[in-house]
């Protein structure tokens, strides 16, 4: 049995000028620059950020009770080397978490997706806009939580070693971003999305720790002060590269039924 | 002669083990309305979904505009105006905010989101949160969402849900039949108004689990034909 209806009858818009308009009426639609597209979901992001506060102050107010936490639980006023630089990675992380947690809920929630889906737009340009906000609350939520880390943790030896450490922790940041965009577009179909996006994303950020960890160490003093080896640093930035691409590639398959 | 705005052949969708849609058939001219009614349940939002493009189809073929789905939804993205169940609105976000979105992603400008915020009648709260809004409030800016890029094809679930008689009439404009030849303007509703369907209907589509139980033109269909479905 089918539904049929109107099938033959006088073409709408008859004349040569109706013809024209029902033609470019029923021509596709020319897809929206990726650049715009990402802007305008970026612009949406920041604003229910900026309305909800969901995110970044979360993840500012536990790493910031975590550091209080390790203050008090090891009982020294200064840590230094690599005790310094895994509790700094191992927090920042697990703060990550949080915001990697968020990224995609309001849009399955209130129909963001689907209404991304049905736009003229490349499905690329969700991926470049969610790993680019999270860089931006990761980036954000550190000038809370590094200052917080010197002053509880660290001593006067942060000012010196900021410089460099602002680099590794940006190889991390690109790293997070890329590993939690792909992660969060893949728990938030989920139902225990709260659960699975962290047992996912955990083991894949085991190799940015030990590179974060190892490349911070020597900033923080102790046994091997100096510069951030350069082989951790190269190994954090191809393991953002790979992620980057994988999560590029995937992604438009993720947004699929 | 009218080209067909949309066609089904014998199209099948299952969630797991349950069959949501099952050889279901359609044969939509442009600029015509099809209405379809059914019981919760009988598969009517898993069809405008799939007509969307954001549900696959199992099996049966499906064109949309030209488009076969799902090998080609890319062609007909943008030109599909989808109101559902959900809003697809934030609701931290004003409806000018929401709307100024969409646009963007449509690749409308800003002056045709204030005309569709007047169209709707909702310029006045325009610029209060979403979620301060009354549900009839919410409809009117998801009507203004659809009509944003005066797509030629409308999916509308329930489009006149929670909404007052004079909202109804206020937003024909935007989804109702097209007054302008040149643009016709191809709907699928679903509703369970059986006078109010077939007031809008060239045709009628009845589901029942997932089937075909009713398919006639909306002239030769009876309002008892309809309520019958959900007996």
């Amino acid at each position: 049995m089918s539904a049929s209806a109107g099938a033959t009858g006088t073409a709408a818009g008859a004349t040569p000028r109706g013809t024209e308009l029902q033609r470019a009426a029923n021509a596709p639609r020319p897809q929206v620059p990726v650049l715009r597209t990402v802007g305008a979901l970026m612009r949406k992001e920041l604003l229910v950020e900026l309305r909800t506060l969901e995110s970044v102050p979360a993840m500012s107010l536990f790493s910031l009770t975590t550091f209080v936490v390790f203050h008090f639980a090891l009982n020294r006023n200064v840590v230094e080397g690599d005790l310094a630089a895994g509790i700094l990675w191992v927090t920042l992380l697990f703060a990550a978490l949080l915001g990697m947690n968020r990224l995609f809920v309001a849009d399955a929630d209130q129909g963001g997706f689907d209404a991304f889906l049905l736009a003229p737009v490349d499905r690329s340009a969700m991926m470049l806009a969610k790993a680019l906000t999270l860089l931006a609350y990761l980036v954000v939520f550190e000038l809370v939580a590094v200052p917080a880390f010197g002053l509880l943790l660290l001593g006067p030896s942060l000012g010196h070693a900021l410089p460099d450490l602002i680099g590794v922790l940006l190889l991390g940041d690109v790293g997070v971003a890329a590993i939690g965009t792909l992660v969060g577009a893949i728990a938030v179909r989920t139902r225990a999305r709260d659960l699975l996006g962290p047992l996912l994303a955990l083991p894949l950020f085991v190799p940015l720790v030990i590179g974060g960890a190892r490349a911070s160490s020597p900033l923080f003093g102790g046994g091997h002060a100096g510069a951030p080896a350069a082989r951790w640093l190269l190994t954090m930035g191809l393991y953002d590269l790979v992620f980057g691409l994988i999560a590029y590639a995937l992604f438009e398959f993720l947004l699929e039924d | 002669m009218r080209s067909c705005a949309v066609e089904v052949e014998g199209l099948a969708r299952h969630f797991g083990e349950r069959e949501a849609l099952d050889g279901v058939s359609i044969s939509l001219a442009e600029g015509a309305t099809l209405v379809v009614f059914g019981p919760n349940g009988a598969g009517k939002t898993t069809l405008l979904r799939v007509l969307a493009g954001l549900l696959r189809p199992h099996a049966g073929e499906v064109r949309v505009l030209g488009a076969d789905l799902p090998q080609h939804a890319h062609a007909m993205r943008g030109r599909v105006g989808f109101i559902g169940h959900e809003p697809l609105l934030y609701r931290e976000l004003t409806p000018r905010e929401n709307l100024r979105f969409h646009a963007r992603l449509q690749g409308v400008g800003d002056d045709r989101v204030e005309e569709v915020l007047g169209a709707v009648g909702i310029e006045g709260r325009a610029a209060e949160p979403l979620r301060s809004l009354s549900r009839g409030m919410v409809q009117r800016v998801a009507v203004a969402r659809a009509a944003l890029a005066d797509p030629p094809l409308l999916l509308l679930d329930e489009p006149y849900a929670n909404l007052d008689p004079a909202a109804v009439e206020l937003l024909q404009p935007l989804i109702g039949r097209s007054a302008d030849p040149a643009r016709p303007r191809t709907r699928v509703i679903c509703s369970h108004d059986p006078a109010g369907g077939l007031a809008e209907a060239d045709a009628v589509l009845g589901l029942r689990a997932g089937r075909v139980a009713l398919s006639s033109p909306a002239a030769s269909t009876g309002a008892e034909e309809i309520t019958e479905l959900y007996r």
